[in-house]
């Protein structure tokens, strides 16, 4: 089949064309967008990327994104972690039925809890605060977490886990020193996904913010209802949205090459 | 069923190259005579699975020509071949019954279901699956699995050869006897050219007629099971075979006196001298020594250990630093710790450079 | 390998997990039960009204169309995605340059957020300044996905298809990758035509890793909420308002507590009764043709 390559390009060309058309978008300012229709900017301009980096109510967005997702991926991977240790290592009363209700949160419709959270998120003060989103987006990143660093830490065998408390590890320094390298991908692996996850979540972030927290996704769809829309500026957050994506995927490839290997994700 | 050549073959995975080592498979001629039982025996990385996979297609040697019956078969694919190739972990078909994992390869050429039939009971028969014969084969243990593998490459009657790469690796020890047993049944009912690929020198040497022993790309010995034994070519031949293996120790040589470790030994033959750059050892069998009460004639030794195997003992023996195998009777028994060690010295061959030499008579 | 010790100090360690949660699910989940049997006046009066919000609920018009609708759009996106994801992971490359290159192209859109992918497909589909709806436009075909419900939905899919597709290709693929060598070595030998290559090893071989790509996609499909509200935003009319859509309408838009949450409960329940039949269902299918015997 020598033309089997075609199927992936053709696919790969699809994918990348619309990317395409926002970054040409994001370099023409609002009233070329209007009157030409052209392939590639006529008249290259970077003004639209120059009015985000200088408007503080554009690129206090992206603060604020960036601020909830680090500290979800914190929490998630640093809570996770033991939980994941638990289950992989110990069985004890009710070990499946709790695993089982955590991969359940996954499967609930954030638009359920939009409301509940925030009445819930108000009434203790949290309302509009980076760590009312990150720990909303807990429900469905912890289960996510755990899931996957539960697969990595199993296949460590035992065996590595005995021979440290033998030689005389508490257990903390056990988990620091020894096993915590040997999962080191499968770490790669969760906070990946728990990036991910949290990033492109729009509907519980924006429920639960309003100025002080706002992130992109809201600020961008706030546009979209306003009049007298400019696609060049929007074009130009939506390219710079890809961005941390296209870093995260960068560093991480080589972990998610292994990570797909272990056969877990 | 043919014969298979072949000729100059030499194989690199990085492609035409002036590097010998870049070679996989150095250059080598070999003939397979249709019907008999060979082994290619040799440990992991020496070349052998490659080879195997130029016979039958999967690889497409870098140069030489392999030939069917002295049709050029080198550029012909697999399935045209009429070849079967067992691997080291069974290979079947998961949603398939074992009838019809047996059946595909006649289903694929076309064979109608009253050919396929007969032939399927036949053959499970003969490898004791009849009673599974409708079961889903992934329900099946290892060893039953590879017998599926085995006969979907026995089906086809008018298979050129089959080969087998390592096919036990995965069967435990007390069925590995019976399957090898089935084997060489096998090979007298259906006469098939088999070529089997090993690092276990027992499963070598009782299944085939002749042995191919091969080390880091190259053949070193080719030759019946006998052979390789009395007059290794190869000191690896000589130290690979038998357990323990040929001891192998450096010397001196002169005409056809051996000077090991300061002792002088007379041998049988007359050797040439040899050039001072030359890596020259003396190899003896742990079975064609012997041990004598100390002081007698002999090269004065230490006893290190003696271990009961049960129908002989291995003693392990120091000459000065350097150590010696020899293969005792069960009921002999050595008191003390010095003894001497006698050469058989119509067993004793002389390696240079690792290769055998031969002598001239006096 | 050690079996797993017995010690219910393993508590202790899952217990911020299971706290964390615990707030952000149970809670949450208690207050929305709490609703959806009662009725307010206003001014955070609340009366006990039984299960009348779920009586009216299975007779809502609305929500049957929306429960339809949200059937319909799960469906089509998982007879596209699942073979077609399956196709593209059978033709990618297994080594070489091509690798790095089609794994990390093909998660770019994964990455995006979800309201950036509404946006890229809302100004791609428009006839003045987007891609395609002007080349469609100059091709002479009638497209506006904001007035034609059909261009609607051909729109919202075709982006789903763009976004999610990726997922199941790198799924499938890393099921791909873990067969031996040796299976297509037999199969070779054995004379294998390609399809049965297909069918007799390679899909069996990928049974997992697609099982959860299909849980996945059903799912999420099943819950989608960002994409079709920036690019429609439930029109026009109300031909693409998903259940997650009509949910957030009539919770935050209309506030209609009462009534949101018994939809809130009926969705949820559904998405996991749907979830455990199609896991069994397919672990079912997995069963017959692996494990059992020894």
């Amino acid at each position: 089949m020598r033309w089997k390559w075609l199927i992936p390009a053709i696919y790969i060309v699809f994918l990348l064309l619309p990317i395409y058309w926002l970054v040409n978008m994001s370099l023409k300012n609002n009233d070329e967008i209007l009157s030409i229709f052209s392939l590639w900017p006529q008249n290259l301009t970077f003004d639209n990327y120059r009015v985000i980096f200088t408007d503080s109510s554009w690129y206090s967005g992206y603060i604020n994104s960036m601020i909830y997702v680090s500290i979800n991926v914190l929490i998630s991977v640093t809570f996770a972690l033991p939980a994941a240790y638990a289950f992989s290592r110990y069985s004890f009363v009710g070990d499946k039925h709790l695993f089982f209700w955590l991969l359940t949160n996954r499967m609930a419709p954030p638009a359920v809890f939009a409301l509940p959270f925030f009445q819930l998120y108000s009434s203790i003060g949290l309302f509009d605060t980076h760590i009312a989103v990150a720990i909303a987006h807990c429900l469905f990143n912890l289960p996510l977490a755990v899931w996957i660093l539960e697969g990595f830490m199993s296949g460590i065998p035992k065996e590595i886990d005995e021979t440290a408390f033998v030689d005389g590890y508490s257990w903390i320094r056990f988990f620091i020193k020894i096993f915590i390298p040997n999962i080191a991908s499968g770490i790669g692996v969760t906070a990946f996904f728990c990036f991910m996850f949290s990033w492109v979540e729009l509907l519980l972030a924006r429920t639960l913010t309003a100025v002080n927290a706002k992130p992109i996704s809201a600020i961008m769809t706030r546009t979209v209802s306003a009049s007298g829309l400019d696609w060049g500026v929007l074009a130009a957050a939506g390219v710079l949205t890809i961005l941390p994506g296209v870093l995260v995927i960068w560093f991480v490839r080589n972990h998610i090459a292994k990570g797909f290997a272990l056969g877990r994700v | 069923m043919a014969n298979i050549t072949l000729k100059e073959i030499a194989h690199s995975y990085t492609g035409y190259s002036d590097n010998p080592d870049d070679y996989a498979l150095k250059k080598l001629n070999l003939t397979w005579r249709d019907g008999g039982a060979y082994a290619l025996l040799g440990p992991s990385g020496c070349g052998k699975t490659t080879l195997l996979n130029i016979i039958s297609g999967l690889l497409t040697p870098t140069s030489g020509q392999v030939l069917f019956n002295d049709e050029d078969v080198t550029h012909l694919p697999t399935e045209k071949r009429n070849i079967a190739q067992i691997f080291q972990f069974p290979v079947i078909y998961d949603t398939m019954t074992v009838f019809q994992n047996l059946a595909f390869p006649l289903k694929n050429r076309g064979r109608t279901k009253t050919e396929i039939e007969p032939r399927v009971i036949q053959l499970a028969n003969m490898l004791g699956l009849e009673k599974d014969l409708y079961t889903k084969a992934q329900h099946l243990t290892a060893d039953a699995k590879q017998k599926i593998s085995l006969g979907r490459g026995l089906i086809r009657q008018s298979v050129n050869a089959i080969l087998f790469d390592e096919p036990l690796t995965v069967i435990d020890p007390q069925l590995k006897w019976e399957l090898r047993s089935q084997l060489k049944y096998l090979h007298k009912q259906f006469g098939f050219t088999m070529i089997y690929v090993t690092h276990d020198q027992t499963e070598a040497l009782t299944f085939a007629d002749e042995v191919i022993v091969m080390y880091e790309g190259e053949i070193v010995q080719v030759g019946t099971p006998e052979a390789l034994f009395e007059r290794p070519a190869h000191t690896f031949v000589g130290y690979f075979i038998g357990s323990p293996g040929m001891n192998i120790a450096p010397c001196e040589l002169h005409g056809n006196r051996a000077v090991i470790e300061g002792h002088e030994i007379t041998l049988d033959c007359s050797y040439r001298e040899q050039p001072a750059s030359a890596k020259v050892e003396v190899g003896i069998r742990p079975e064609y020594l012997s041990l004598a009460g100390p002081g007698q004639a002999g090269l004065p030794v230490k006893i290190v250990k003696v271990d009961d195997i049960g129908r002989h003992k291995i003693a392990r023996v120091a000459l000065n630093s350097r150590e010696f195998h020899v293969v005792m009777p069960e009921l002999a028994s050595m008191t003390g710790d010095q003894a001497s060690l006698i050469f058989d010295t119509a067993h004793t061959n002389i390696y240079v450079n690792d290769h055998l030499i031969a002598g001239e008579q006096p | 390998m050690i079996a797993k010790q017995t010690n219910q100090k393993a508590w202790f360690m899952v217990l911020p997990v299971f706290l964390v949660v615990a707030f952000s699910a149970v809670i949450p989940l208690m207050t929305v039960v709490n609703y959806s049997f009662q009725d307010t006046f206003g001014n955070n009066q609340f009366f006990w009204v039984g299960i009348d919000w779920f009586k009216d609920l299975m007779h809502s018009e609305r929500f049957h169309d929306a429960f339809l609708r949200q059937l319909l759009f799960s469906g089509i996106i998982l007879m596209i995605e699942v073979p077609l994801g399956i196709f593209i992971a059978l033709a990618m490359p297994k080594k070489g340059w091509g690798v790095p290159v089609c794994l990390i192209s093909m998660a770019l859109p994964l990455l995006i957020p979800w309201n950036v992918v509404g946006t890229i497909w809302q100004i791609f589909g428009r006839v003045d300044i987007g891609l395609l709806g002007h080349s469609l436009a100059s091709l002479g075909f009638d497209y506006n996905y904001t007035q034609e419900p059909i261009a609607a939905w051909i729109t919202i899919i075709v982006m789903d298809v763009w976004h999610w597709t990726s997922l199941v290709v790198l799924l499938a693929y890393a099921g791909l990758c873990s067969i031996p060598d040796a299976y297509y070595q037999a199969a070779k030998i054995d004379g294998a035509s390609r399809l049965s290559v297909f069918r007799y090893i390679q899909l069996p071989k990928m049974q997992r890793v697609l099982l959860i790509a299909i849980l996945l996609r059903f799912m999420d499909s099943f819950m989608i909420y960002t994409e079709p509200f920036v690019i429609t935003g439930g029109g026009p009319g109300n031909s693409t308002t998903f259940m997650s859509i009509d949910l957030v309408k009539m919770a935050i838009g209309q506030f209609d507590l009462g009534p949101a949450a018994a939809m809130s409960l009926v969705y949820f329940l559904v998405i996991l009764l749907l979830s455990w039949v199609f896991y069994t269902v397919m672990s079912n299918i997995g069963e017959e043709s692996s494990n059992g015997g020894a």
